[in-house]
């Protein structure tokens, strides 16, 4: 009797537990592999006018099934010094920002995490606040504020420090500050995390065992906070990479960015084939970062289990 | 000029509204336990952290062989802290956090590792070199923290709390070898606890505090046997406390009614201890006229002795007895009639 119920139980728990594992998975497979696998497909086609702009992969006709695959898309791409210009100037974009929203956001995590409970609450709060704002208007603002008949500008001239406007949009700095403005929270809050889990005592015992505040700093704060520093740059680095609407919003033509570029082969030249060659080319490249990231990230949680 | 080893003179600290310390002077000799106790909130925690240079006092001095240490910066202390959660390093092994402070002053690495080594040996930690801190046991850690602290040579330990993390097995073994280690290496220690039999057995000295204020110092027999007032002599054991009547020539304890004589009570005490165990009972039988009388309205057997609370005229008292006559002590039941025995010269006087 005892048995058989016990089998039925493990039965049970067995199929619960597929679900349970599945779900995320199912989720993942629906809305991240397919839409992944079609990119493929689209990268490998033949482009021709149309609609869609690329002949179908597979045909079935009178003469038989056919392949109609093709490599030349990647080709061209990684023959265009333009496009590969273009995905350094935004690895570079990312890493910049990156070490900005880092240098910027750490101190303000360390705050937060330190300030008294019913404090750190408003300043969470502050941190979140702008996410209730669409993502679009808040960098129009930063468009606003930066133009020639801007706020900024018409302070400085009020003030007398300039007599001309200075024209601080349509540059890539501008498309720096539109980024590091916009992803900050992003490193803010997992950093938070971390930090907000540690403890006090390991300042005061560094200190007392003889190291000065930097030394405490580089050899007991950093390396605990190290994890939460990963994954704040993760959640910067990677979305920045592919970011098209700031470097349309803020950014001139002294620097063009992957995302823009894949943007405008997809819905300018209506080019699918090489827009989805960018793509998948720019997914490839990237996950060999991450994975090393992740691999690191684990590491060291599973040392500090 | 004083010659003690660590000196604290009239420190002052304010938390907001709060006084947390309020003047307090002390001195500690070299090489003495010197233990802080007193209940959460007396501000013993608050005077080991000005000690250990984390907080800075708002008035007052701490000498330490005569040098003002009041603003130098914790780095720069020659003394260290055992932390009650011993703040061990999480992402480094045993070595690298006894290794940390070593590595902070200017030894070359044939010192840091002898050093090392010798630590390791004197609290028995060989093997562990490699573990991570939370791979290892309680008892352990507390071994790994003492050793962090003690590889600096500091010539003074700081300790909070030092045995609140441990088992009571452990503890009380723990307890032993603290009082070896230091015997040993004769650094003075200054140890923070609440708990009063660690501090009745750890310390060569102690202070009591309350509110902010040191109310006595003494040594551990000078505390229990002569505390200073009815808060000492509650928070060290168990006290009975009665108040003294002088009247005319007789000295008597209200609650029993009971003439001390041959005592000259010329100072006017108006209270006296009488320890627990300084209270002898005895079964009677039959109705005697024997005036110390009262009725055992409680018994705990505790193993090597029994508690019982004896009820007379509506006061109740301690007496433990020792439980080396097993046969008549058990005899002594609820609600019993005893006659009650002390020796004059037991009782402690004070004013309160």
């Amino acid at each position: 009797m005892i048995h058989q119920y016990f089998g039925l139980m493990i039965r049970y728990l067995k199929k619960q537990n597929f679900w349970f594992v599945f779900t995320p998975y199912f989720w993942l497979i629906l809305f991240f592999f397919i839409p992944l696998a079609l990119i493929f497909k689209i990268s490998i086609s033949v482009s021709e006018w149309g609609m869609p702009p690329y002949r179908d992969l597979f045909s079935l006709s009178e003469e038989g099934f056919k392949i109609d695959s093709t490599l030349s898309n990647y080709l061209f791409i990684f023959s265009d010094p333009f496009y590969i210009r273009s995905y350094l100037n935004s690895l570079s974009l990312a890493f910049t920002s990156t070490i900005l929203c880092l240098v910027i956001g750490y101190p303000i995590a360390f705050y937060v995490a330190k300030s008294q409970a019913n404090i750190r609450i408003i300043l969470l709060v502050l941190l979140i606040i702008p996410f209730w704002t669409s993502f679009l208007l808040r960098v129009y603002a930063w468009k606003v504020l930066l133009q020639g008949s801007g706020i900024i500008n018409s302070i400085l001239i009020h003030l007398g420090f300039i007599t001309e406007p200075i024209s601080m949009l349509h540059n890539h700095y501008a498309v720096i500050l539109g980024v590091v403005y916009t992803y900050l929270p992003f490193m803010i809050l997992p950093l938070y995390g971390y930090l907000v889990k540690f403890d006090l005592n390991l300042i005061d015992a560094a200190n007392d065992l003889g190291a000065k505040p930097v030394n405490t700093f580089l050899k007991v704060i950093l390396p605990l906070s190290l994890p939460g520093i990963i994954a704040g740059s993760m959640l910067v680095f990677i979305p920045v990479v592919g970011e098209f609407v700031i470097p349309e919003m803020l950014g001139g033509s002294d620097k063009l960015y992957f995302g823009k570029i894949i943007w405008d082969e997809f819905f300018v030249n209506r080019d699918w084939p090489v827009a989805s060659a960018l793509a998948m080319s720019g997914i490839v490249i990237l996950i060999f970062p991450i994975v090393i990231f992740q691999l690191m990230y684990a590491k060291y949680n599973f040392k500090n289990e | 000029m004083s010659n003690s080893f660590l000196e604290i003179i009239d420190l002052t600290k304010r938390f907001g509204d709060i006084l947390a310390l309020d003047r307090v002077n002390l001195k500690i000799e070299k090489s003495e336990i010197f233990s802080l106790l007193g209940s959460s909130g007396c501000g013993k925690s608050t005077l080991l952290r000005i000690i250990a240079g984390f907080e800075k006092p708002d008035q007052g001095k701490i000498l330490l062989e005569g040098n003002d240490i009041t603003n130098l910066p914790p780095y720069i202390r020659p003394l260290n802290i055992m932390f009650q959660n011993y703040a061990l390093f999480p992402h480094l092994n045993v070595t690298n956090n006894i290794k940390f402070g070593l590595k902070e002053e200017s030894f070359s690495k044939q010192e840091i590792n002898n050093r090392v080594n010798e630590i390791l040996n004197l609290l028995e930690l060989n093997g562990l070199e490699e573990r991570k801190v939370n791979e290892i046991s309680g008892g352990q850690q507390q071994r790994v923290a003492l050793a962090r602290c003690l590889v600096k040579k500091p010539k003074l330990l700081l300790l909070d709390e030092p045995l609140a993390a441990l088992d009571k097995q452990l503890r009380i073994q723990t307890q032993f070898e603290l009082i070896n280690l230091q015997n040993k290496l004769g650094i003075t220690f200054i140890i923070v606890t609440h708990d009063q039999e660690e501090a009745i057995s750890l310390s060569d000295r102690m202070a009591i505090m309350q509110n902010g204020e040191i109310l006595q110092v003494g040594n551990p027999v000078e505390i229990y046997e002569k505390p200073k007032n009815t808060y000492i002599a509650n928070f060290i054991g168990t006290a009975n406390i009665f108040h003294i009547l002088n009247k005319d020539n007789q000295i008597i304890i209200e609650e029993l009614n009971y003439e001390i004589k041959n005592i000259n009570n010329n100072k006017n005490f108006n209270k006296c201890l009488i320890r627990p165990e300084k209270i002898n009972i005895k079964k009677i039988e039959n109705q005697s006229d024997n005036s110390n009388v009262g009725i055992v309205k409680e018994v705990a057997y505790l193993g090597s002795y029994t508690k019982y609370l004896i009820e007379v005229n509506g006061i109740q008292f301690y007496s433990f007895m020792q439980n080396s006559l097993v046969s008549d002590n058990l005899q002594i039941k609820w609600d019993d009639k005893v006659e009650f025995k002390f020796n004059d010269s037991s009782i402690f006087w004070f004013n309160d």
